[in-house]
């Protein structure tokens, strides 16, 4: 039961990596604090339960990272990707505070490990957590529990008392029952909204019925939507978020990373018409698998079907659900529920474009198909050796970008621009400041990360210097 | 090998774990697995006993229950382990012992013990056997040597014909070759993971066990058992050289090799059997298997009662309590020898197999990079 009677220093809403560091670095700094995780104990630790690893800036190689990773690489890297629409002076104070987050997260019990398999790309730039975000998230709360922050499961934050962008309280409901808290600041970092499909609806129209939700069904944006009516500035667009094409199988909410589809590059997709929409080769797979999940949401019911050939089998990391197999494209298309007549011609006009067949995995291979439309540019080979596979594919969002402006103290700002004085944002629910659109890889942990250690800092001063 | 049910789930979980991967830093299974694109059967047995039961991946799993993917790695593995130790036992019709193994292994111990004591009551003469006896031989006034030695012998022989076939067969079906086993390298390699336990590290911070904390105690434990039972067969080996080599008869002076090894083995099974026990009684039952949980208990208590009886015998040898807890130790070891091939005790030597077989196959294919996405 939550102790209703206390005047806490810091409150923190959510129970994931930013909520957690908030509260760690809130508690070390000597103040009391309640977190409140709207998850059961077994489904705490939110989207960071499924993560893999975390971004950050390095001056050199270490036991779990092969080079240096500089300042400025990690701007141009995130510039790139947003095209611009970042807060470059904030995302820049984030990189800079990233440095010490592999030492810190050591010291709270985090373990990590050399990137084993499947993600050379990575191996430089991102450190692995030991056992996945899962791990990672019972290590934290193990200390947080052990430093003395007081945590409530099954109590979700549903409002929150704000007075001249002063907060004063929150109404919270656990397991049925409401009560008020109070606390002299209040760090938010109960996500962004993408587990609310009918606020996903807003953005997206009817077509949102068909996304699967990757991560927590408990980010449905409850605490986003009271602080953007309480007057709290707006960052990014409510239709911006991380999407891949996931398999269609999945289950609608927290499939989590198993569901991923890679064959894409060696595949060609078709919609529902049988019809091609996209080069699937356009670049090598890290840097576009995440262009996947809008791609498919924008076709017909929100469904695609990548399809390969017995000579592709095995270059791609396994799935989870068994493709569709078949030893005909007649076959494949019955099954698949597409019409063969059609999935045939669009085949065999591919085929027929295939011109090289110096096919090379590795590389940007020069396979590209001629005078077919879409193109694929790189590694188009035919699909010609049976069985035929094929894999189903809907969007699958991993977490939205409307968030909450924020300032170098983690504050969040008002509608005027003025920061509140005890209102604090970290994580997903103002990752939008830094990730205006696009993506890297690594980078929603340290938003996280950064910004939740940051937020709890200021918190706890703010509290502790007589804030009341 | 029918495709039991335990093999459908144990199939079904590797293929998320296949696609996840997050645990790959904890143990050999992952690494063995992302070798792998489909699970045959015997690939599956083999991973179940390359696993070793440190839970590190069951709080690790996004997908542990309640998620509906419902993957529980430890329990599955755990139980298919068991199943193999009843496949490849040895005289088919015993292989039995497995399926209630507790109670086999206790039914074992308690009627041996007793009816060895009740033949050492009713053939002894009862002056003779409570009595004080002292000096060289003291042992065989109560116990004739040859009547320990030949039924004893005899039974430890079986057990390891027994053990031996199963262990052959367990390598033979996960494809390991006999030349294999000469190469030093392979060996050297799963020598030193099992010595170390390697596996039980969960890559540094020790295993889940009993409970979501890591702890290194269940491996300090199982050293403790593990070397203490070396010791002790090799206070054995020493004392059987000096009766038939030297002439020297028991028992030895406590500053002798066999009494001095045999008492640092017996503290150590004492110390590591009675630890895994007390951790047992606390093991979190969501990752546990409840009939390997029988089993297990079942030979850490006659491994514990082995080293305890012939403590006490040490303790106790010049004094008239020698006779009863003579035939009591005698009794226990006889058990033991003959609970050996169908109780835990056979995971020592499928586990090595499986170590051979990953020290092979981490040699053999370097890490394959496929293509995936990021996070
Ligand atoms: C499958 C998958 C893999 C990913 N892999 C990576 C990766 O490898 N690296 C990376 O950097 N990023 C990764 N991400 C993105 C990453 O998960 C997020 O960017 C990051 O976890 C956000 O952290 P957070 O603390 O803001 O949110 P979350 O971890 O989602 O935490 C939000 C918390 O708030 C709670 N909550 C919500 N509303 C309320 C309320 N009203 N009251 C109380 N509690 C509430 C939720 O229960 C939850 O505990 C991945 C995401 C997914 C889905
Ligand atoms: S046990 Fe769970 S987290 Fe670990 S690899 Fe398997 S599915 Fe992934
Ligand atoms: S229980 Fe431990 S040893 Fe077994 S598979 Fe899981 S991590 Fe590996």
């Amino acid at each position: 039961m939550i102790d209703t009677s206390h005047i806490y220093d810091v409150l923190i809403i959510g129970g994931g990596n930013a909520a957690l560091c908030a509260a760690i670095t809130a508690r070390r700094e000597g103040a009391t604090v309640l977190l409140l995780e709207h998850a059961p104990r077994t489904l705490r630790g939110g989207n960071s339960r499924h993560t893999r690893n975390l971004r950050y800036t390095h001056k050199q190689a270490n036991d779990f990272l092969t080079g240096p990773y500089l300042e400025e690489e990690f701007w141009q890297d995130l510039s790139r990707v947003t095209a611009g629409k970042t807060d470059e002076a904030l995302a820049r104070y984030m990189i800079r505070e990233s440095e010490d987050m592999l030492d810190w997260a050591l010291n709270n019990g985090v373990r990590f490990q050399p990137p084993l398999s499947g993600t050379l790309s990575l191996a430089r730039t991102n450190a692995f957590f030991l056992g996945g975000g899962k791990a990672l998230m019972n290590a934290y709360y193990a200390t947080a529990e052990q430093l003395g922050v007081e945590i409530e499961y099954h109590a979700q934050a549903t409002d929150l008392r704000i007075q001249d962008a002063r907060f004063t309280s929150a109404m919270v409901t656990q397991r049925g029952d409401a009560c008020e808290v109070r606390a002299n600041a209040v760090v938010v970092a109960s996500g962004g909204f993408e587990s609310n499909v009918s606020w996903l609806k807003q953005a997206w129209g009817d077509p949102a019925e068909n996304f699967l939700i990757r991560g927590t069904s408990y980010n449905q944006g409850r605490m986003l939507r009271v602080l953007l009516d309480q007057g709290a500035k707006p960052v990014s667009e409510p239709d911006q978020c991380h999407a891949v094409a996931i398999d269609a199988r999945a289950p609608r909410f927290d499939g989590g990373i198993v569901t991923r589809v890679d064959c894409v590059p060696f595949s060609i997709v078709v919609n529902k018409a049988a019809q091609r929409f996209y080069d699937e080769g356009e670049d090598i797979w890290p840097k576009r698998y995440a262009i996947w999940g809008r791609l498919v949401a924008q076709q017909p019911d929100q469904i695609a079907y990548a399809l390969i050939d017995a000579k592709s089998q095995g270059l791609f990391m396994p799935t989870v659900f068994s493709p569709l197999q078949a030893d005909s494209l007649r076959e494949l298309a019955e099954k698949l529920k597409l019409d063969p007549d059609a999935l045939e011609n669009t085949v065999a006009a591919f085929n027929r474009s295939v011109k090289s067949d110096n096919f090379d995995p590795s590389v940007l291979d020069e396979c590209a198909t001629e005078d077919l439309d879409p193109p694929k540019t790189h590694w188009a080979r035919a699909l010609d050796t049976p069985p035929f596979y094929g894999y189903p594919l809907r969007p699958g969002i991993t977490f939205t970008y409307l968030g909450v402006a924020v300032n170098a103290h983690a504050q969040v700002l008002m509608g005027n621009d003025e920061p509140s004085p005890n209102i604090y944002a970290a994580g997903e629910i103002m990752a939008g400041n830094i990730l205006g659109q696009g993506y890297i890889a690594g980078i929603g942990m340290t938003i996280g990360s950064v910004f939740g250690r940051l937020a709890g800092q200021e918190a706890a001063h703010h509290a502790q210097n007589g804030a009341a | 090998m029918p495709k039991t049910a335990l093999l459908k789930e144990s199939e079904r979980i590797m293929r998320i774990c296949n696609a996840c991967r997050y645990c790959e830093g904890y143990c050999g299974v992952f690494p063995a697995m992302m070798q792998r694109k489909s699970f045959p059967d015997v690939d599956l047995v083999y991973l179940a006993n390359l696993c070793h039961g440190c839970r590190a991946c069951h709080y690790a799993c996004q997908y542990a229950p309640p998620h509906e993917f419902d993957v529980n790695l430890p329990q599955t593995l755990a139980a298919l382990r068991t199943q193999s130790y009843r496949d490849y036992a040895w005289p088919k019709p015993l292989a039995r012992a497995f399926d209630r193994n507790g109670l086999v292994v206790a039914l074992i111990s308690v009627l041996v013990t007793t009816l060895v004591m009740l033949l050492t009551y009713v053939v002894q003469d009862a002056g003779v056997l409570f009595a004080t006896h002292s000096g060289a031989g003291a042992f065989y006034q109560i116990m004739p040597h040859r009547v320990m030695v030949i039924p004893s012998a005899g039974i430890f022989l079986f057990a390891l014909l027994a053990l031996t076939i199963g262990f052959t067969r367990f390598l033979r079906d996960t494809g390991v070759r006999v030349h294999q086993l000469l190469n030093p390298r392979t060996m050297w390699r799963a020598a030193t993971d099992a010595a170390q336990l390697k596996f039980l590290t969960g890559g540094g911070d020790g295993c889940n066990y009993p409970n979501e904390r890591f702890s290194h105690l269940p491996r300090w434990y199982h050293h403790g058992m593990m070397y203490g039972f070396l010791l002790c067969v090799a206070a054995t080996s020493v004392a059987t050289f000096y009766h038939y080599g030297l002439g020297w008869e028991a028992p030895y002076p406590f500053a002798s090799w066999p009494v001095v090894l045999g008492t640092v083995g017996g503290i150590g099974i004492l110390v590591g059997t009675g630890g895994l026990l007390w951790l047992k009684m606390q093991s979190d039952p969501e990752p546990r298997d409840r009939q390997s949980t029988g089993m297990d208990v079942a030979f850490l208590a006659l491994l514990l009662l082995t080293s305890l009886t012939g403590l006490l015998l040490l303790v106790a040898r010049e004094t008239p309590a020698m006779g009863v807890l003579l035939a009591i130790h005698f009794g226990v070891v006889l058990a033991l020898f003959l609970a050996l091939p169908y109780s835990k005790f056979v995971h020592a030597g499928y586990r090595f197999a499986a170590l051979i077989k990953y020290a092979r196959e981490r040699r053999a294919v370097p890490g394959k990079i496929e293509l995936s996405s990021d996070y």
